[in-house]
């Protein structure tokens, strides 16, 4: 047996690849060279940001943020940034606590604060489905107690009001041994007699019994950024159920009803929401009895849930559309009615089709709180208004509306990612 | 003898109208009706009762009425002698004309950004990307304000052009100023024969229409391709181009120049339109490119994956087999983009431009008191826009929808 082998019998060693495969040349040539036409647009974009980084960044480095007035800012320029372009972010600084919470009571800035914690508690349960179910306790007190905390006032007739649902209850409870039918028509019609009839009245006796009360606001110390969390929270929350029944009486099998929400969701789709808040701001004392007058910002919270509450609706009805035939008639095999199985099989579906909408109706409700301020409601563009008008401030703009748009930005921004891990975590389907 | 299965006849209960699904939608929409109805006749009475206790009417007369105020954008013939219905129809165009040239803008910017959202080159996918995102994420009014604010206090005054060494000048060979007071570019001259170049420019454009109907027919009878962009830019530009110089260059540009303190001549474009527009043009162009980058997304990858094994080029693929399929996916939502644009151009009272809610919403409405006929007039023009935009833009989709059998 000779021992010469003309097969190799043990293996090369893996070589690196060649300097051009690998690593970052590899990457570079992939992406940013690949071709005359990706080589010329790298060069644009380095051009342009180049050209944007070379005038933000020694502007911002440059900032200031101590000062009172524009021109003390540019003396500190001058003196110590050699004349250099500076930002000045001392009108944050300086005018954060309007920017923030408008012209509310500055002693009391406790409460809206502590309204905006609370949020993070109540929003928890609603955003994440593996904390203790019992916080969704907590949820449906918070509307109340942030309309409490942020108006202040006496406590009694908020749980007064809270208490008209608990009315609702004992009455459905006590008359649906009856029949069902007078039991649900209870349900709606003692609460109101409660809220119309009753409720001021006990309000005012427990609160001559046990006065429970913190110094309350007007509405129209509100504003900053405190009035559009306040606008774009009671809209979002409300909103999502008007929406929701918009939908279905579209989808409705019943022509009167279906025609009716058409009507509706056509309208309010067809004109700008700044023509509805004007509608709310002049008309109202037209279409109302005499005398009828109520707050501002209640009234531009009901246009903002009526108009987002359209644009819900059609979303929505996207959804339902989207969901197999097979899905309902599933329902209806099962003997389903119309609520259980809207509720237990059509509107979990359809709103898990209908989320990255939905919460884009979200983002778009919240950035149209900006529009308050045509009808005198000072949020936050109002007071970079106030602010540039102002001598001292007179000539200052990027500084202010870049502080506007970042802190849009972040809540807005941080709502899609939301919406995106949410529909992630939902997918059920196998890719 | 009666079975258990024979249907009941003639026994009709009351209850019947609650707990028979056969009837239980009936008593449901009259319910409603008479809700609905009710809920009408008290809004009509409150509003009758408070118009009389206001000792107003309800009257349109008010249009006919000398306007006494004077709109400084215009596209036709308006002074403040004229009356509050041509006030209405200047504020009317001047929508328009904002909404027309916000939706050209938002989609070139939309489309290209979108596009080049999804290409290869890793920098300029992220520059669009921080571009949407920024645009997407903060309010449009936000946008409106800063963009006037930075044109009328970030430019130089028409005087820093004026003297020895100015301290500004006119860009694009001293063609266009930008000032404080608005932008100011050359504007055309119609001399004689210039009707004739406008027409030989419109049967040019009648003819891409053509070439286009002609080529495609040809292309669906025998597969060859004609290189349609270089002809169809050949019928666009040479007709005009020859007749142009033929006639002895009947329309010329007059340019802007500094006469005094100001600058006279060419075309003024005022601040608050230019900041609408660009605003309006790039918010609106952000939410289009995602829209542009969704549509091409779901086209899968195995259409492009065919064309390339049949042997398609990539350009060809692209035009022949990703975007007409694309199309479907982008117009519905872009529709809603534009109506969004037509709408949200209603935030002109934040620059000042004089749009239809600045003048009949606005001004009309406080000279002569009418809320509420302004107002019902206004959402009623509103409406109709909104309601013409998504009408024709369906028709357009129905013409390209995939015809299912």
């Amino acid at each position: 047996m000779s021992n010469v082998s003309y097969v190799r019998d043990e293996m090369l060693p893996e070589r690196e690849p060649p300097m051009s495969e690998r690593g970052v040349v590899k990457w570079v040539r992939a992406n940013l060279l690949s071709g005359w036409v990706n080589s010329v647009l790298t060069v644009l974009a380095i051009y342009v940001i180049y050209s944007i980084l070379s005038h933000i960044l020694p502007w911002f480095m440059n900032s200031i943020w101590q000062g009172s007035s524009l021109s003390e800012c540019r003396e500190i320029r001058d003196t110590v940034n050699n004349g250099e372009a500076s930002a000045c972010f001392a009108v944050i600084s300086e005018r954060w606590n309007q920017l923030i919470f408008g012209f509310y009571p500055k002693h009391l800035y406790l409460r809206p604060v502590l309204a905006f914690l609370l949020l993070f508690i109540a929003l928890a349960p609603v955003l994440f489905d593996h904390l203790p179910r019992k916080l969704f306790v907590f949820t449906a007190v918070y509307p109340f107690l942030m309309v409490w905390l942020i108006w202040g006032g006496s406590i009694w007739p908020l749980v007064m009001v809270m208490a008209g649902f608990g009315v609702a209850y004992i009455a459905y409870r006590a008359l649906s041994q009856v029949s069902a039918l007078t039991g649900i028509i209870a349900a709606f019609v003692a609460p109101v007699i409660w809220w119309l009839l009753l409720s001021s009245w006990v309000a005012g006796a427990f609160h001559s019994v046990l006065p429970i009360a913190i110094e309350s606001v007007e509405s129209k110390e509100l504003g900053g950024f405190t009035i559009s969390v306040v606008i774009g929270l009671s809209g979002i929350a409300l909103s999502l159920p008007l929406g929701i029944v918009l939908a279905l009486g579209r989808q409705s099998d019943m022509p009167l009803v279906k025609y009716m929400c058409v009507g509706f969701i056509e309208f309010i789709r067809g004109v700008p929401l700044i023509t509805l808040l004007f509608t709310a701001l002049l008309l109202l004392n037209y279409f109302l009895p005499k005398g009828t007058n109520f707050d501002v910002v209640i009234r531009v919270i009901i246009m903002v849930t009526l108009f987002s509450a359209a644009y819900m609706a059609e979303t929505i009805r996207g959804g339902l559309a989207a969901l197999p035939r097979g899905q309902y008639e599933a329902a209806d095999s099962l003997g389903l009615d119309y609520w259980q199985a809207q509720r237990l099989i059509i509107m979990p579906q359809a709103l898990k089709i209908s989320i990255p909408s939905i919460v884009g109706i979200f983002i778009g409700l919240f950035k149209d709180t900006t529009l308050v301020i045509f009808i005198g409601i000072s949020e936050m563009l109002g007071f970079v208004n106030l602010i540039r008008s102002n001598t001292a401030w007179n000539g200052i703009y990027w500084e202010l509306f870049i502080f506007v748009g970042l802190v849009f930005w972040v809540c807005c921004f941080s709502m899609s990612r939301y919406s995106q891990w949410l529909e992630r975590k939902l997918q059920t389907d196998h890719r | 003898m009666t079975t258990l299965t024979d249907p009941q006849t003639d026994s009709f209960r009351l209850s019947q109208l609650i707990y028979d699904t056969r009837y239980r939608s009936m008593t449901i929409q009259v319910v409603a009706l008479i809700g609905f109805v009710a809920m009408t006749a008290w809004l009509v009475s409150n509003t009758i009762t408070n118009l009389e206790l206001l000792g107003k009417d309800f009257d349109y007369g008010f249009l006919s009425v000398r306007s006494g105020y004077d709109i400084n954008q215009r596209l036709v013939e308006y002074s403040s002698d004229s009356t509050h219905l041509s006030a209405t129809v200047v504020g009317l165009l001047n929508t328009l004309l904002v909404a027309f040239m916000g939706c050209i803008l938002a989609t070139i910017v939309g489309v290209t950004a979108g596009v080049l959202r999804l290409s290869n080159n890793w920098l300029t996918a992220k520059l669009m990307a921080v571009y949407i995102e920024s645009f997407r994420n903060i309010p449009v009014l936000l946008w409106i304000i800063a963009f006037f604010a930075v044109l009328t206090e970030g430019t130089p005054a028409p005087r820093a052009f004026k003297g020895e060494s100015p301290t500004s000048s006119m860009m694009f060979n001293d063609s266009v100023a930008v000032t404080n007071r608005g932008t100011y570019v050359p504007s055309p001259t119609w001399g004689d024969g210039s009707s004739i170049l406008v027409i030989v420019f419109l049967l040019s454009l009648a003819g891409i229409w053509f070439f286009g109907r002609y080529s495609k027919q040809r292309q669906e009878a025998t597969g060859d391709i004609l290189p349609n962009g270089w002809i169809k830019l050949a019928i666009f530009l040479v007709p005009t181009v020859i007749v142009f110089f033929l006639l002895g260059r009947p329309v010329g540009l007059e340019y802007p120049a500094l006469k005094g303190f100001n600058f006279s001549g060419g075309l003024h474009i005022r601040n608050s339109l230019l900041a609408l527009w660009l605003a309006l043009s790039l918010y609106t162009g952000s939410f289009i490119a995602e829209n542009v980058r969704a549509g091409i997304l779901a086209i899968s990858k195995g259409q492009t994956e065919a064309a390339y094994a049949l042997g398609i080029r990539p350009s060809k693929t692209m035009n022949l087999v990703v975007l007409p399929q694309a199309l479907r996916v982008i117009i519905p939502p872009l529709i809603s983009q534009y109506l969004n644009l037509t709408k949200n151009s209603s935030l002109a009272i934040a620059v000042g431009y004089m749009d239809l809610r600045a003048t009949l919403g606005g001004i009309t409405l406080n000279q002569t008191g009418r809320e509420l006929e302004c107002m019902l007039l206004m959402m009623g023009i509103y409406l109709t826009i909104s309601l013409l935009i998504s009408g024709s833009m369906n028709i357009y989709n129905n013409s390209v929808k995939l015809k299912e059998r």
